[in-house]
């Protein structure tokens, strides 16, 4: 199955109840799988907006019944959905946005890229604000993830955004699904279904009272607090004797992957840190690791974006290098293989 | 004694922030008087817009949930599509409809959803300090259009309500002026109207309400008023624009 389609079919079966989409390349299967399978599905909706911002005000309105919603886009429609990603967030709203990101800026290419990291793990929108942002690196990660994102929605009460590309939501793997569609779709008690047997209520994110907006802010700083705290996850391969670790999330991390086997293979020991949600980011680990490893070299499709992340939680405490291909230029895994064997020797690695 | 008159249940007891003169609280009581006798409050969901009706949950008894600016009909056809059992309503001014939520009324109206937008139209951004709308008058000043609105550069009054109408999903709509006691009664029977057309599942339903605004106009409220009556209704003519309902005119 195509990663586009498994995104779909991992969100049917996670409950969504609505779909809001636009198109736009490369993850138009994804709306198509949803147009084939949502719209005659019993008490489920399916709309193609007419923009990205109407879909995700549609959403909005969705989440505000209670019901799971869903829509999806690639890089520029991401850029028009920000709009209504601050306003979720602010109005404590949960929805899940899938990001089958591509090259950037402007309209870009339509090939992979992760140029969004930025936009992804610092609010994206307007205002003091975070996502949750889960980065599959197969098929089979994102059904998981999708299911994992509508259930991280409903538990903190905020948008999250699966962040994969546009080579995971293009190519097909063998996936399972866990989880079969629910019967009864769930809606998230208390939502705003009208003042029946209890006293009217508003949801509003304006207040001419600034101290309102400021104790708003705090409650979602504490809460961002504890989701550091709970949910933040990564996936270390080979980093126990490593004297050399890369990290590197979603596609490139699997590049990466393949890479640092192979240069096992030529006795190198090297280690690959994948950051598998990239906010919250696993700085801490990272950190800890940088007590012991002294070089680090960060992969990305992009001119460096997680990078920072990576220095930050690094704090000086070890070397970083960086390699990536940006604008949709996609990197072979004997590529990374040679830039991690160059890196490695240069630093005199290695040598007892 | 029978009581003939008093505060609608659903209008909280909650002062209005609105200008003297203001058409806000007048629509306000009207919706809210329509939802009482219909019986609908416990099914209806409001979605007030950013500008001077921000604040509209502040008044209205009823669910209600704030859109960002002209995304009411996006935000509302979401909200209707994942529970249609509500009688879902927009609220939005005529910068809101008719400015940056152009694309948003106008698919929604086209889908046919089944809600109804109360378009409250007073020819300028309130809120904001009295910019020039789409829908202002030629001539008219406002403070982007200091020395009259020229439509050789800015264009002529947008006139949503017949730019809609002729869309299929629409079934129907209706302007009136709420600065008279006769207009005041055909609004209401306009609102019931607009929600018997929802509930019964006809498509999208819009009323049209034109509004003072003594403040940005720098008019006093009889003034305003007059000029509503007197200039704003030759630019806008008030009466049944489409009606696909099959039950009839409203007014």
């Amino acid at each position: 199955m195509d990663g586009n389609s498994a995104a779909g079919e991992g969100a049917i079966r996670a409950g969504c109840q609505c779909y809001f989409g636009y198109p736009i390349t490369p993850q138009n299967e994804l709306t198509e799988y949803m147009a084939a399978n949502m719209s005659r599905r019993k008490g489920c909706a399916f709309i193609q907006a007419e923009s990205e911002v109407a879909a995700i005000n549609m959403v909005y309105g969705a989440s505000l019944a209670g019901t799971r919603a869903m829509t999806s886009s690639s890089s520029p429609g991401m850029s028009l959905k920000q709009e209504g990603i601050s306003y979720l967030a602010g109005s404590e709203l949960p929805a899940v946005i899938v990001n089958i990101s591509r090259g950037g800026p402007g309209l870009g290419s339509i090939a992979a890229a992760q140029s969004d990291y930025f936009q992804a793990t610092r609010g994206g929108g307007h205002g003091d604000y975070r996502t949750i942002v889960l980065a599959p690196a197969s098929v089979q990660e994102i059904v998981d993830h999708t299911h994992m994102a509508f259930d991280l929605a409903d538990k903190w009460l905020m948008p999250v955004i699966v962040l994969a590309d546009g080579m995971l939501g293009q190519m097909k793997e063998p996936v399972q699904f866990h989880h079969e569609a629910p019967e009864v779709l769930p809606i998230r008690a208390n939502a705003l279904r009208g003042a029946k047997g209890r006293p009217s209520r508003f949801i509003r994110t304006c207040t001419s009272n600034v101290s309102e907006v400021e104790d708003l802010n705090w409650s979602l700083f504490r809460r961002y607090q504890l989701i550091q705290k709970e949910e933040t996850a990564f996936d270390a391969f080979e980093v126990e004797d490593a004297e050399m670790i890369v990290v590197a999330f979603g596609i490139a991390a699997r590049m990466a992957k393949g890479a640092v086997k192979n240069a096992r293979k030529d006795g190198l020991r090297v280690g690959l840190l994948r950051p598998v949600t990239l906010w919250p980011f696993p700085y801490d680990v990272i950190g800890e690791l940088g007590d012991r490893v002294k070089q680090f070299l960060v992969f990305e499709m992009s001119m460096g974006q997680m990078l920072e992340d990576v220095q930050l939680a690094l704090k000086n405490k070890a070397e970083v290098s960086f390699y990536g291909r940006p604008g949709g230029v996609i990197p072979t895994s004997s590529e990374v293989h040679r830039v991690i064997s160059r890196l490695y020797f240069q630093k005199g690695l290695g040598r007892l | 004694m029978k009581k003939v008159f008093g505060r609608p249940r659903f209008l909280k007891k909650t002062p209005f922030h609105y200008c003297a003169g203001c058409g806000h609280s007048i629509i306000h009581r009207i919706i809210t008087e329509v939802i009482e006798e219909m019986e609908i409050q416990e099914r209806v969901i409001g979605i007030p817009p950013a500008g001077c009706s921000v604040f509209a949950y502040y008044y209205f008894d009823v669910d209600m949930a704030e859109s960002a600016h002209g995304r009411g009909a996006a935000v509302a056809t979401g909200y209707k599509r994942a529970y249609p059992e509500a009688v879902v309503f927009t609220y939005q001014g005529d910068g809101d409809l008719a400015a940056i939520g152009t694309a948003e009324v106008i698919h929604t109206a086209n889908r046919g959803e089944n809600i109804t937008g109360f378009f409250v139209n007073n020819a300028v951004y309130g809120m904001t300090g009295g910019q020039m709308a789409p829908t202002t008058l030629c001539d008219q000043t406002t403070t982007t259009s200091p020395f009259g609105r020229d439509p050789r550069m800015e264009g002529y009054p947008l006139k949503i309500s017949e730019m809609i109408a002729p869309l299929n999903g629409v079934a129907y709509i209706e302007r009136t002026a709420v600065t008279t006691p006769a207009g005041i009664r055909k609004t209401k029977k306009a609102v019931r109207k607009a929600f018997e057309t929802q509930i019964r599942g006809l498509g999208f339903s819009l009323v049209e309400m034109l509004s003072p605004c003594p403040v940005n106009w720098k008019m006093s409220p009889l003034e305003s008023w007059q000029w509503v009556e007197q200039v704003m209704t030759k630019e806008y003519p008030l009466g049944v624009i489409k009606d696909a309902t099959g039950a009839g005119n409203a007014g």
